[in-house]
């Protein structure tokens, strides 16, 4: 009886030594789904959906706060890759937060520029560039075409340019076959 | 471990152990119709296309503006960044435009060209001979980059990227690819056939560049002629020529490195991390003339074949219309498309009027009587003739589930990116499914998603910045506020010990307040001039006594 309730504490003890040991060595720091959510969000950080930036509405979704089908950037792909991650129904975009667009950048009109750097300040990602009284321009490369930069803009200057396809980022259609008529 | 064949005598058509791939197929070659005659030159056309963009990398800046002169091989393009090469005017005259035109790119999509309108005298630029002893191996790669020259089979890929030696310092063996699988392509062939010297010249220069001990050069044995004038060239120096069996794709470069060295380069690896470079025989003619003679890659040699009365090789400036080349070759009346390549890796054209480019090996002219449109697409029935045919040890048939399905991932894991789109899988399948479309979809799709990752991996680091700046420059705010609040408050204990200084030590902003206040009503009463100081005195009298009056009158002064 007594070996038996020595054996089983033994036990206890050194399980609970390794679980101890566990749980303070292979803590996971953070919320990981917080993070896969984060890595499907299109991170236009145009605030959309609700939340300032990407990275709040991916902890929104993971507390279960938000909706999947509030980000228009990201759009009916990034509402099933969403939904196959957190295993929910696919939904259609919600349109109170916007609509689906093409990808687009913002470009400012220079002549109309005045250089209140109100846009710069506006612009989540930094891609303004400018000085006070001096003409600002927006750099393509970094745009996420947000739209942020077009409300605080006092003289309205700035404008949305749909990107264009080039040859180099032309993609290959989906092979599709037209059914013909038998006689 | 002994290497075949590497004790015969050089320089002659040596017998060699060979080794095979797996897969291939082997179609009809329909090769000898356009090497009856020899290679032809095209007059100058009346106007040349030439597009900006012409290899695998940066598109080139333009150098010129529409209305300049330019003279044949003025660069006209400059490289951007390393993975590029320059673009050079194929004959002189004038840049009419540098504008958006149609590229031969099954996009039907157009991109920056320059138009010139040929003067006719086809007057080269200076031209200097390059000593290629006297320059290091990146200078000559950096000239070779100006000069434009690319991989000619096809691929376009900058030559002076691979004319490395890496970091092990060398490359064994230099393998030169005169294979030419394609059916109906035959402009290798004639190239070696007509100028086989050219392309010993540039062989042994690119032997040089990267310290190559062996030579090989490896043509498909249905092209006796080429042999035999490659084999008479190459007499007396170290270079070994190698006729391969015909089997489609012989000519791809891993292929060719398999059957003439046995190596096979598994996936995620290089041909030169096993001291193997690969070059077509169209690229070392463009480095001999390059070096030896300073002139730029203006011009190739382009096959018309197929739906023509005379198929012919023609050496063709690079910005030529295809129609013109065409015509000279006399294309049947039921012509109703273009393919750029051969008919099994080659893709139709958006127009007739697309120019010839520097990828431009063959303009296989079509009417629907030659290539009947593929019978449709039938269920896969998992045969596996596709694995069979495979040349690059795929499983097309899951590749093309996987595609079909959008699933990318499993796609890769499978290797897509090691298929060479060559079209055995296509050629093979009984149930006419067009496999390589598939795989083609699943890699620009790959490649877009992978654009769209890095675009958001950069928004979201810059985003991150910008929160944490903000962040520091509201500290930094805050903490320079205290600083001066502190200050003030010392200042103020100093100067005034009594009740400022009390309030000062329960609240620094009330101080500073109280502070700024007190000065300010000082500097008001000591500067600010009043409008009833320099008035008469039966006038200041007056005032006194209205004054008077409104005290006894109001309740108390209105305060301002």
């Amino acid at each position: 009886m007594l070996s038996a309730l020595i054996v089983m504490a033994g036990i206890a003890i050194v399980l609970g030594a390794a679980l101890g040991y566990a749980s303070i060595h292979f803590k996971v720091e953070g919320d990981p789904l917080v993070e896969k959510i984060d890595a499907i969000l299109p991170q236009t950080q145009c605030g959309q959906c609700g939340f300032p930036g990407c990275r709040p509405y991916a902890d929104a979704i993971s507390k279960g706060d938000a909706d999947i089908n509030q980000c228009p950037p990201g759009g009916e792909e990034g509402i099933r890759k969403l939904a196959d991650l957190l295993g929910r129904e696919v939904k259609p975009l919600n349109a109170e937060n916007g609509v689906e667009k093409p990808k687009a950048v913002a470009f400012i009109g220079e002549e109309t520029c005045i250089g209140c750097t109100l846009c710069i300040q506006a612009c989540p990602v930094d891609a303004i560039i400018g000085a006070a009284k001096q003409m600002h321009t927006v750099v393509p490369a970094l745009c996420t075409g947000c739209e942020l930069c077009i409300a605080p803009c006092p003289v309205d200057c700035i404008t949305m340019e749909t990107i264009p396809e080039t040859v180099e980022t032309w993609k290959w259609r989906y092979p599709v076959f037209t059914i013909r008529q038998a006689a | 471990m002994a290497l075949p064949g590497l004790h015969d005598p050089p320089g002659r058509l040596t017998l060699m152990k060979l080794f095979k791939f797996n897969g291939g197929v082997k179609p009809e070659t329909h090769k000898d119709a356009s090497t009856r005659l020899p290679i032809a030159t095209l007059p100058l056309p009346e106007r040349l296309t030439v597009p900006l963009h012409q290899s695998i990398g940066g598109t080139p800046r333009p150098l010129v503006r529409a209305g300049q002169r330019v003279l044949k091989g003025q660069r006209i393009g400059a490289a951007d960044g390393n993975v590029s090469a320059a673009i050079h005017a194929p004959t002189s005259g004038t840049i009419v435009a540098l504008e958006p035109a149609l590229m031969p790119h099954a996009s039907g999509l157009a991109a920056l060209s320059a138009v010139i309108v040929p003067d006719g005298e086809d007057a080269w630029a200076p031209v200097t001979p390059v000593d290629v002893r006297a320059l290091s191996g990146g200078e000559l790669r950096d000239y070779l980059r100006d000069a434009g020259v690319v991989g000619m089979g096809g691929a376009v890929f900058p030559s002076h990227l691979k004319l490395n030696p890496g970091r092990q310092g060398k490359v064994q063996t230099l393998i030169v690819n005169g294979a030419e699988c394609e059916p109906y392509i035959t402009c290798d062939d004639m190239l070696m056939r007509e100028r086989p010297e050219t392309v010993v010249r540039g062989t042994l220069l690119m032997a040089q560049i990267l310290g190559a001990e062996r030579v090989l050069v490896g043509i498909e044995d249905n092209k006796p002629e080429a042999v035999a004038a490659m084999e008479a060239a190459c007499r007396g120096s170290r270079i070994q020529v190698v006729p391969v069996p015909t089997r489609y794709p012989a000519g791809g470069a891993k292929q060719l490195i398999r059957v003439l060295t046995g190596i096979e380069v598994p996936h995620g690896k290089r041909s030169t991390d096993f001291g193997v470079q690969c070059f077509n025989v169209g690229t070392a003619c463009a480095v001999h003339e390059a070096l030896d003679y300073g002139r730029p890659l203006i011009s190739r040699i382009v096959t018309v074949a197929g739906n023509v009365s005379t198929p012919r090789n023609f050496e063709v400036l690079f910005g030529t219309p295809m129609s013109e080349v065409v015509r000279t070759a006399l294309p049947r009346p039921d012509t109703n498309r273009y393919l750029m390549g051969g008919p099994m890796m080659g893709f139709p054209m958006p127009g007739f009027n697309v120019p010839v480019v520097k990828a431009t090996n063959c303009i296989l002219v079509a009417s629907d009587a030659l290539f009947p449109p593929p019978p449709p697409e039938m269920p896969c029935i998992r045969c596996g003739e596709c694995a069979k045919a495979c040349p690059a040890d795929l499983a097309p048939f899951e590749l093309y589930w996987f595609a079909r399905a959008h699933n990318f991932g499993k796609a890769q894991e499978y290797h897509l990116f090691d298929c060479i789109e060559c079209g055995c899988c296509t050629y093979v399948c009984p149930s006419h499914i067009p496999l390589v479309d598939y795989y083609r979809y699943a890699k620009s799709e790959i490649w877009a998603r992978e654009r769209d990752k890095e675009a958001a991996d950069q928004a979201r680091t810059r985003f991150e910045f910008r929160n944490d700046r903000q962040e520091r420059e509201k500290r930094e705010k805050a903490e320079k506020l205290a600083a001066k609040a502190a200050e003030t408050k010392a200042r103020l204990a100093e100067t005034s010990p009594d009740a400022p200084a009390a309030t000062a030590q329960d609240d620094p902003k009330k101080a500073l307040i109280a502070a700024a206040l007190e000065r300010a009503r000082q500097q008001k009463a000591a500067v600010e001039p009043r409008n009833t100081d320099d008035l008469p005195p039966t006038v200041q009298t007056e005032i006194a006594e209205i004054d008077a009056r409104r005290q006894a009158s109001g309740p108390a002064e209105p305060s301002a």
